[in-house]
């Protein structure tokens, strides 16, 4: 057995805020929608009003952090062994095969990830946050001063915006259900919690895998 | 491995802590001062109650015996010298204003000349209707509106709760008034000068504006919190400021266009609330939509009124009905009324400006609409205004297509009055020719309405419409509401199944997945199993 440590201090306690607040967001959100009642329209959209700019705050948090430390690299998409994963999870994780890819400090996430992450923090979120502050400041000023977003129908923006909390909601379940796709069903999880994954023996980093690694930054 | 166990453990408690303290982040940044500094300044600066300058029992012009109203308004002129010009260029001197409406240009309009939806207009009725004139003597359209004289200063004026305007006396104070008392109490206007005419347009209290009912005088805070005696005890002229008595305000049942109004901004500014998205709001959404919650809070006021109803006689005299609650359910010389208390307002788009049904004109649609309030959610200017909309039906000429226009009141039978004779024919005729109109002969009855702004009886702020009356998937407030999308109540239903769809899929291919997972786990572990129980169990040979 093998420890490597793959989840840093602020990976995970960025990992688990975030989570909580899109969470919480989504509760709120889709309570402001229409969708069912928890705490009342008033108190739902005021918490989720707050809750975003604390998401916000907290994604401009982590964006200097993927830059200062370079770890924005482990979201550079390939194509190498994409397939294999693919298939791997249709067929090859049914009988009881290997992954394709090994996780390593170096890189940490495999090529089917690197793409659903990638397009999850260049696509989906800012789609999401984007009509979301066109929300929150649609008619923010009355006649004394100008209006800056009138023109936009109201209708669009919250098209956009409920658009990104639908498929935050599908990438959230599906996010979930992967994390026991791992060494043993918790085994992820584990990892995300104390940022150390188990790794056997004959699973060590392999030279080639780590060539990869490196060839990838 | 205990180590192993203490770690884990630290490591959850610190996810644990996250979570938690990124919850109890967002419930702490929610949270709002309570305490507002521009309402309390409000409240401050009008709780002084200014003293007046002059107490008029004391001056020697009005220590006289007077016989005449006229000979009063002599008095108060012989010290404010000018101020009868002031009076007399307003529409209360007037009864009309030149205005520019859409679609007729600049027009003269009031009471001389719209319609309404209750005793239906002036014209012919002047007698009676000129008891909330503040002149005397108009009997007829011929009223002489240049002599001073005859300006009535007491009825605005009265501090000594004494005057009372004779029933259709032409606008004469009632015969029993002591004039002298009256002279000598005159102050600033009180709510019960405002009201005495104000809360008793269309024949009783509150029954046309439904907001301004005679019980406002002496209320809790409950019912306005500005004029509540418990709170504020506003004057209506506090808001209403009439600088040389040109009176701030005006009301859209008579009013066409957007000046001189009186708006709640003009004490508590376009940004009252402490709360960023409530001030917001009011871009579009007036401030009383959300803080009057209903209006007719203390006596009941018309919701209805049908005069094709009129004119039922019990052994040939007219007669009375009345409602559960004492009102007037059906009155032969008015026709049949609906009443209603404690009233949720109508909610509609509003400009500011306004078009009205004045005499003469051709009937466009039906409902006749007595009055146009112009607005729609594609107009900038537009804000959503709570409305008391008042539905019935009036005589109409049937050749000439336009509402017909009854003599109704009269001194004595035979003088073809409706309210003396009940002969509507006599009644239009009569009406029709003091009106200089053609009238053919031909009468029918068609549904009228007319929509009356909602601006009194403001609920103290505990009581406003909270926020799930508006933004709610059904009945709410703004149902009726229509061509804009309003977060709560409106979604993009397609969106919305596929939302639906997408997430039982997701789940049924999620645990279709895990199904497969753990079934062929369960296989090959049979499988392994099985061999090895074979390399166990090898016969012997």
């Amino acid at each position: 057995m093998q420890k490597v440590y793959i989840y840093k201090g602020f990976e995970r306690l960025w990992h688990w805020s975030q989570a909580s607040l899109i969470i919480f967001l989504a509760l709120t959100g889709f309570e402001v929608h229409g969708a069912y009642t928890i705490f009342g329209f008033e108190k739902a959209a005021e918490f989720h009003r707050t809750a975003s700019w604390l998401l916000i705050g907290l994604i401009i948090l982590a964006i200097f952090w993927h830059i200062t430390t370079g770890e924005w690299r482990q979201y550079i998409p390939t194509t190498r062994k994409l397939k294999e994963q693919v298939i791997y999870y249709m067929s090859g994780i049914f009988k009881g095969e290997h992954h394709p890819t090994e996780k390593s400090e170096l890189s940490k996430l495999n090529p089917l990830q690197r793409i659903v992450y990638l397009s999850f923090k260049l696509l989906l979120v800012p789609m999401t946050i984007i009509s979301g502050i066109l929300y929150l400041l649609y008619k923010t000023f009355d006649q004394n001063n100008l209006i800056v977003i009138e023109d936009y129908p109201l209708a669009s923006i919250a098209f956009w915006h409920t658009m990104g909390a639908i498929l935050l909601i599908i990438f959230l379940i599906v996010h979930v259900y992967m994390t026991t796709t791992g060494k043993t069903p918790t085994s992820n999880i584990k990892a995300m919690i104390t940022g150390y994954e188990e790794f056997d023996e004959e699973d060590e980093v392999k030279p080639e895998q780590n060539e990869l690694n490196n060839k990838i930054q | 491995m205990c180590d192993t166990i203490h770690t884990m453990l630290r490591n959850l408690s610190f996810v644990i802590v996250v979570i938690i303290s990124s919850l109890f982040m967002v419930n702490i940044f929610h949270h709002q001062d309570s305490f507002n500094l521009k309402l309390e300044e409000l409240k401050h600066k009008y709780a002084l109650k200014a003293v007046p300058s002059v107490n008029h029992s004391k001056l020697p012009a009005l220590q006289e015996n007077f016989k005449t109203p006229q000979e009063v308004t002599e008095a108060c002129l012989s010290c404010h010298t000018e101020t009868h010009k002031e009076v007399m260029s307003s529409s209360h001197w007037n009864w009309e204003r030149a205005s520019y409406i859409e679609g007729r240009g600049v027009a003269s309009s009031g009471k001389k000349n719209v319609m309404n939806n209750f005793c239906l207009g002036t014209n012919s009725n002047q007698k009676s209707c000129a008891k909330c004139h503040i002149g005397y003597g108009m009997t007829s359209s011929h009223f002489d509106f240049n002599n001073a004289r005859n300006v009535d200063c007491m009825v605005c004026h009265d501090n000594s709760d004494e005057y009372l305007k004779g029933a259709s006396m032409a606008g004469y104070p009632d015969r029993n008034v002591n004039l002298g008392n009256v002279a000598r109490s005159v102050g600033s206007p009180r709510k019960s000068n405002c009201g005495s005419c104000h809360s008793f347009g269309g024949g009783g209290n509150n029954v046309k504006h439904g907001d301004l009912d005679v019980a406002l005088n002496s209320c809790s805070r409950e019912v306005d919190v500005h004029m509540g005696a418990n709170g504020m005890n506003l004057e209506c002229v506090a808001c209403h400021t009439a600088k040389n008595h040109n009176i701030l305000g005006k009301l859209y049942s008579v009013s066409s266009d957007n000046s001189n109004r009186a708006t709640c901004e003009q004490c508590h500014t376009s940004t009252p609330h402490l709360s960023d998205v409530l001030n917001r709001h009011g871009s579009r959404v007036s401030c009383q939509t959300c803080h009057i919650p209903k209006y007719a809070k203390v006596n009941s006021t018309k919701m209805s009124w049908k005069w094709s109803d009129a004119g039922k006689l019990k052994d040939g005299k007219p007669y009375e009905e009345e409602d559960s609650m004492g009102n007037h359910k059906y009155m032969s010389i008015k026709g049949s009324f609906i009443w209603k208390r404690n009233v949720k307002p109508d909610y509609i788009w509003f400009n500011g400006t306004a078009d009205h049904y004045l005499l003469g004109d051709s009937i466009k649609s039906i409902p006749v609409q007595m009055n146009i309030l112009n607005g729609s959610y594609h107009d900038r200017l537009s804000k959503i205004i709570p409305v008391k909309i008042h539905v019935g039906d009036q005589i109409y000429d049937k050749v000439y297509n336009r509402l017909a226009q009854p003599k109704l009141y009269g001194e004595a039978a035979g003088d073809s009055a409706f309210w003396q004779d009940f002969k509507w024919d006599e009644a239009v005729a009569a009406g029709m020719k003091e009106s200089g109109l053609a009238y053919s002969g031909q009468y029918g009855f068609v549904e009228t309405v007319m929509y009356w702004p909602v601006n009194h009886m403001v609920s103290p702020k505990e009581q406003s419409v909270g926020c799930a009356e508006c933004h709610t998937r059904t009945n709410g407030r703004l149902a009726k509401l229509s061509g804009f999308y309003l977060p709560g109540r409106d979604s993009n239903k397609t969106q919305d199944s596929f939302g639906y769809w997408m997430l039982i899929l997701t789940l049924l291919a999620v645990f279709g997945h895990a199904t497969i997972r753990v079934l062929s786990k369960i296989y090959r572990n049979k499988y392994e199993k099985q061999i090895i129980s074979y390399d166990e169990d090898k016969p012997e040979e």
